[in-house]
């Protein structure tokens, strides 16, 4: 040890020792800093004996409260089950009309069907289900295929235009490019525009409306109201999937563009695409 | 001829790694071959243009040997000042980039890319260098010995920049190894345990040839810190590569070990590179600062032992809930917990050693800097073992809670001390009379104390909110959000933590003109700081 050292200001030894001009002072330890630090030793003492910790030849030690991560996220997993256990049940075993007739069934699958949505079917059809350019809006009451429950099992189930599923609902509007002349479209995409606004030329309308008598009403019916056995879309509502206005219109004649929707049955299994269905269903535009 | 050994040795590395991009096994490795290549002949260059045909002998005579050798430390606060602005540059970005994805630029500029050029760049760049620079300064000074190994010193610092290069250079190419804090590949991996066995060196070897009777508390702690990272360095990247001319290698380990392996290493670099290392820092530079005596002798010694003692096996509070066995969860747990203490054992001789001297956190705004980086590393202490305690853990864990604690120890501990030491050093190694201004470190102490608070604040609410929206259920038992809705729950705080990363970045900003014109000479006309002295002349 160097020589005695004080420092002036604290009145405290220091260690004597001098590096570049910094000395030490000799103070004891805070107490609470040792009894803080001899505290959480004990209680790490007391957990390792309370928890599993000690790792043996085979085996760790497995604590007085017998406590194991394993077991309690099984716990955990079979009280959901459990708690949920016969309603999946009922669903497994009723159609998706008799849930809906069952107001506290109804009521469980339509928040099961609420969280498997946002998981399965948000990417397209938004979170908030009202769709998107190309992506059917879920709310409403305007359905391509049928908005009753049924049908929209059925849709869920196994999709639209899935290859690889054999009840897949198929439907193809062809290309017009070639049978109707430039005019011809613009007067039949006139026409299809005067049901819901106003054309950009009246004079249009007149041979239009013959032209879709003649080549679109086989699907889209003579009213324009369209067609759920085709998924051929009602013309007569202002409800656009794949674009408004008549150039919009001119193009989906000239080169039709089809949705695809997966077959969720493979998928999620019966169970979850019948929520799926009471989901949709309880969206406001369920038939 | 100067160099000539220097000279040769850059020379045959470019070819090395001429004939490593041509015979390269993957388009990566040629490409990070092409980047080493130029690098290196490039520094043969600009070493040639400096060559003089002299006879050695003739001319100047060699350098005193009892003077320090602080050439070494200016290129390293140099160095730490340049890459830490480039860091936070970066860091910036990165929060952008999950604010607005559109900012994603493929393939280089990724999130997964930038994010650790980031995360190397503030660690390793600035800290490391930092580290490098601080210590050998400090060892020299509290040893009273000139730097051991003669131009070693130099093969550290510019193997150390080599490293960061190959790494930051390799990441934007798409080579990593995918460990945190681990990610360069193989090769980078063992240029940089060469570089450290040779930083060991320089650094064990002044300490033993010392003229001190005792070595300086900060010294046990520089020690521990390249010891310890030359052992997890080492075991950590244990591969095994698919070609010795390729850019991709297997870890030695699998699965959970694999996993414990990388926690271990990944823990113990925030314990003794980020703790440790930047402790060394607090007890030379504030004891020098604020020229007060160390606060207790017998509280550096018992903390300093019980912190490395219980830092090592802290690592596997990083894997709670997870495939690892109960066993080691507990052990990281209660090990995190019992840290505490040894954690707080810094931060009280820290603060303590300004006893008798408090009125310098008014007047000399390096000293706040100072105290506002131990506050922040007390802060950041406590949350870490209450973050590794099991039941906050399964709220806090992968939410960005903890991206909110790494960065209250990161910018306002690390960046924060390494900022004042800086400033302390600048002058000193210059033989300027005073920094450029005083003023100027007044605001950057606030500009990166509110960057601090903004951040860690909003990655709280941020953090906590999405662990809360994870496991929420509604009354039927189903989970009430998806994963994207919490996402997109996070946009404000996003774009709020990104403006505190700006208002941190300003202020390094700052410092770097204030640090520039100080080494160019330049003092501003301004008033003194509460009317008191200069801080130069306070210092000592």
């Amino acid at each position: 040890m160097a020589d005695k050292h004080i420092d002036e200001i604290s009145g405290v030894e220091t260690t004597g020792h001098v590096w570049d001009g910094i000395r030490e002072l000799n103070n004891p330890m805070p107490r609470w800093w040792v009894y803080t630090f001899y505290a959480t030793i004990l209680w790490g003492i007391g957990y390792a004996i309370a928890y599993p910790s000690w790792p043996l030849l085979t085996e760790a030690t497995k604590g007085v409260l017998g406590y194991s991560s394993r077991a309690e996220v099984s716990t955990e997993l079979a009280d959901a089950k459990a708690a949920q256990a016969g309603n999946v049940e009922r669903i497994a075993s009723s159609t998706v009309e008799e849930i809906i007739a069952d107001p506290q069934l109804r009521q469980f699958a339509v928040a099961a069907g609420a969280s498997a949505f946002k998981v399965n079917c948000a990417q397209c059809h938004g979170s908030g289900a009202a769709g998107g350019k190309g992506f059917p809006n879920l709310n409403d009451d305007d359905w391509l295929w049928g908005g009753g429950a049924e049908a929209l099992y059925q849709t869920i189930a196994h999709g639209i235009r899935f290859a690889g599923d054999g009840e897949t609902r198929v439907s193809e509007m062809p290309s017009f490019a070639d049978m109707l002349t430039q005019d011809e479209l613009r007067q039949t995409a006139a026409y299809v525009v005067s049901l819901t606004a106003t054309p950009s030329d009246a004079a249009l309308v007149e041979p239009g409306k013959q032209l879709f008598a003649d080549n679109c009403a086989s699907c889209h019916g003579a009213d324009a109201t369209g067609s759920r056995e085709f998924g051929a879309p009602n013309l007569a509502d202002a409800i656009w999937l794949k674009g408004s206005g008549e150039q919009a219109i001119i193009d989906q004649m000239k080169a039709p563009r089809h949705g695809v929707m997966p077959a969720w049955l493979p998928r999620i299994g019966d169970t979850t695409v019948k929520q799926l269905a009471v989901f949709v269903h309880s969206l406001g535009g369920g038939e | 001829m100067k160099y000539t050994f220097e000279m040769l040795l850059l020379a045959v590395g470019a070819f090395l790694a001429l004939i490593g991009a041509g015979f390269a096994q993957d388009r990566p490795f040629g490409a990070h071959m092409w980047v080493l290549f130029f690098v290196l002949i490039g520094g043969a260059i600009v070493l040639m243009r400096r060559t003089e045909f002299r006879p050695a002998i003739a001319g100047r005579a060699p350098a005193p040997q009892s003077e320090y050798f602080d050439e070494v430390v200016k290129y390293g606060v140099i160095a730490t000042m340049a890459w830490g602005v480039v860091g936070f540059l970066v860091g910036v970005v990165i929060a952008l980039q999950l604010a607005f994805p559109d900012l994603n630029i493929e393939p280089w500029f990724n999130f997964g890319r930038v994010r650790p050029l980031h995360t190397s760049a503030v660690i390793f760049a600035f800290g490391g260098n930092a580290l490098i620079a601080t210590s050998f300064y400090v060892v020299q000074r509290t040893s009273r010995a000139r730097l051991f190994g003669g131009d070693l010193a130099w093969f550290v610092f510019w193997g150390y920049q080599l490293f960061i290069v190959m790494a930051a250079t390799g990441y934007l190419l798409g080579i990593t190894q995918s460990r945190e804090y681990a990610e360069p590949e193989w090769y980078v991996d063992l240029w940089l345990t060469i570089v450290w066995v040779a930083y060991l060196a320089v650094f064990l070897g002044t300490i033993l040839k010392r003229k001190e009777p005792h070595i300086y508390v900060a010294n046990w702690f520089y020690l521990s810190f390249i010891v310890t990272i030359a052992m997890l360095h080492v075991v950590n990247n244990l591969a095994v590569p698919v070609s010795f001319l390729g850019s991709k290698s297997y870890s030695a380990f699998s699965g959970v070990q694999d996993a414990l392996t990388q926690w271990w290493y990944g823990h113990n670099a925030v314990g003794f590179f980020l703790t440790a290392g930047f402790l060394a820092m607090m007890y030379y530079f504030i004891p020098k600062q604020v020229n007060r005596p160390v606060y207790s002798y017998r509280l550096s010694i018992i903390h300093f032992w019980a912190l490395i003692f219980m830092y090592i096996w802290a690592g596997p509070h990083h894997l709670h809930y997870t495939a690892l066995p109960d066993w080691a969860q507990t052990l990281g747990m209660v090990f995190s917990v019992m840290l505490w203490m040894p954690s707080w054992g810094g931060m009280i001789n820290g603060l303590m050693t300004l006893s008798g001297a408090w009125d310098k956190v008014r007047t000399d705004p390096i000293v706040r800097m100072m105290v506002m980086a131990v506050a922040f590393y007390g802060m950041a202490t406590f949350e870490g073992p209450m973050m590794s305690i099991k039941t906050v853990n399964s709220l806090s864990h992968y939410t960005d809670w903890t991206i909110g604690h790494v960065h209250s120890g990161a910018l306002g501990w690390n960046g924060l001390i390494t900022f004042g030491a800086i400033y302390y050093l600048v002058p000193k190694l210059w033989n300027r009379e005073r920094l450029y201004s005083v003023r100027m470190i007044n605001w950057h102490f606030w500009l990166a104390t509110l960057g601090i608070v903004v951040y860690a604040a909003v990655m709280w609410v941020a953090g906590i909110q999405q662990g809360l929206m994870w496991r929420e259920y509604d009354d039927q038992g189903f989970l009430v959000y998806s994963f994207a809705e919490t996402v997109a729950a996070m946009f404000p705080y996003y774009v709020m933590r990104a403006v505190g990363g700006a208002l941190f970045l300003a202020g390094a900003l700052i410092m770097a003109f204030n640090i520039t014109m100080t080494i160019l000479g330049r003092v501003r006309e301004e008033e003194p700081i509460l009317g008191a002295a200069p801080v130069a002349q306070l210092a000592e």
